[in-house]
């Protein structure tokens, strides 16, 4: 489902197996637990890599576990448990006294784009891959966090409003030229991947103290931050 | 002065006459009558495109109207009323359950510019017509939404600032470099209401449940929809 691997100074998070990496309460957790030994094991000059294998980054929320509930009310509690789980998840991500890196290896839909949006750098593929957030057409408004999560990464009114309120499939490039993500240079995963790890180690050549900036990370976001319950002062010695 | 007009799934809301199409409290309960009729007529599929006749799509407020009031406690306080009046014809678009483009046949400048930046979508032509926020030439301060509105629809500090601090009148070209606008690529007015139309065709066949879209767009806005006093969460049932 998701496996940590530390490679020198770098954590690396991947989700496994070829299929869509819907996020599911197992799921959530595994990868909650995940970023939290990463946490646990970080020193200066850690940074983090997250990708995963196959079509997708990730779909979003397990949607068909939510309907297998067998009532509507049933699907409703579901998803809002799901929905309420990775916020988390998103925390965890904003907390890491650590860089970090989403490496996508194809599709990131709803929470999928989410989870990648959670991290400080966003490198995707110029051949395959789309961010979607499928809200829009799905007929689900959005999940409180998840709306202060686009007000704070995402810059312009139009890049928004493309994003959230179009519909639309976003490829590397435009994603590019909206500024949602760093980079959409490589035609292949491992060319994405292999640009992470290059940026992965000339983060950690700086042998910056983690916790300092996972304080100013989170000093950026203070609306997010509030809503995800993270504190972003600490008492750092210079 | 205004109309309401349905082209299969289009409302085109347009401001009426070859004049500057300046807000006066008739013309701004006019246009909050309208939308609201739009808003009751709309289902899946629905979208408006906001359009005027002549030079201008509109040029703010009535400041003549305001001037006739015969002193300047009055002038101040027309004025007052304008702006109060305005706000819930924001809010409405803001919370129209259905897309929205503004199709610019002319110069929008002030509570002009402001009815723009309420769409979703704004085209605006290429060879004429400016964006023009007044206020700083005119001596006068910023109604709270309107500064609300700047900021949460102009990405950039150099935009705001070009666009509130600099008494410039912005073409075409130079909206759509500062990200204002959406585009700027026709050089008539018919062929902003073309593209508009266009556009709005392809937004009508994805069949949204205008409810939600409006939901998530006010969830962009999250300061500003306070301000104008417009919830963001509604309970929608899903397409699971």
């Amino acid at each position: 489902m998701c496996t940590l691997e530390k490679r020198g100074d770098l954590f690396l998070l991947t989700l496994t197996g070829d299929d869509e990496h819907r996020f599911h309460p197992d799921t959530i957790s595994s990868v909650l637990s995940l970023l939290e030994q990463a946490k646990s094991q970080s020193t200066r000059g850690s940074v983090l890599i997250t990708t995963a294998h196959g079509k997708f980054f990730s779909n979003g929320f397990d949607l068909a576990w939510a309907q297998a509930a067998g009532s509507q009310t049933g699907a409703v509690n579901r998803m809002h448990q799901m929905v309420e789980s990775f916020k988390p998840v998103i925390a965890a991500l904003f907390d890491l006294p650590m860089p970090t890196i989403a490496a996508l290896n194809g599709h990131a839909a709803a929470s999928g784009l989410m989870f990648a949006l959670s991290h400080d750098y966003v490198f995707m593929r110029n051949d395959r891959g789309v961010l979607y957030m499928s809200e829009v057409d799905l007929g689900l408004p959005l999940p409180d966090y998840f709306a202060a999560m686009f007000a704070a990464k995402i810059g312009t009114s139009i890049a928004k409003r493309e994003l959230l309120l179009s519909g639309k499939k976003i490829k590397g490039e435009e994603a590019v030229a909206l500024g949602i993500v760093d980079s959409a240079a490589h035609d292949s995963v491992e060319g994405v991947v292999e640009a992470t790890v290059s940026l992965g180690e000339s983060l950690a050549a700086k042998k910056w103290n983690g916790e300092v900036y996972a304080s100013i990370r989170k000093s950026l976001y203070p609306g997010l931050c509030a809503m995800l319950s993270l504190t972003a002062k600490i008492a750092a010695s210079p | 002065m205004c109309t309401l007009e349905k082209r299969g799934n289009l409302f085109l809301l347009t401001l009426t006459g070859d004049n500057e199409h300046r807000f006066n409290p008739d013309a701004i309960a006019t246009i909050l009558s309208l939308l609201g009729q739009a808003k009751s007529q709309a289902k899946r599929g629905s979208v408006l495109i906001t359009t005027g006749h002549g030079k201008f799509f509109s040029n703010g407020f009535d400041l003549a109207w305001a001037q006739a009031s015969g002193s300047l406690t009055g002038a101040a306080e027309r004025l007052h009323q304008m702006v109060e009046s305005f706000k819930p014809v924001v809010g409405a678009l803001l919370d129209l359950p259905m897309p929205t483009i503004a199709a610019l046949n002319g110069h929008a400048a002030a509570a002009g510019l402001m009815l723009a930046l309420s769409h979703d979508y704004i085209f605006m032509r290429k060879d004429r017509g400016v964006l023009y926020m007044s206020e700083v030439d005119i001596g006068l301060s910023m109604p709270d939404y309107f500064a609300a509105m700047v900021r949460s629809k102009i990405g950039t500090s150099a935009a705001r600032r070009e666009v509130l601090l600099s008494g410039k009148k912005i073409r075409g070209e130079e909206a759509v470099a500062l990200g204002i606008v959406d585009s700027a690529a026709h050089d008539s007015a018919e062929g902003v209401v073309e593209a508009t139309v266009g556009l709005a065709e392809k937004l009508a066949a994805k069949k949204w449940n205008g409810d939600v879209y409006a939901s998530i767009r006010k969830s962009l806005y999250p300061e500003l929809c306070e301000i104008l006093g417009l919830k963001a969460t509604i309970f929608a049932t899903p397409k699971l």
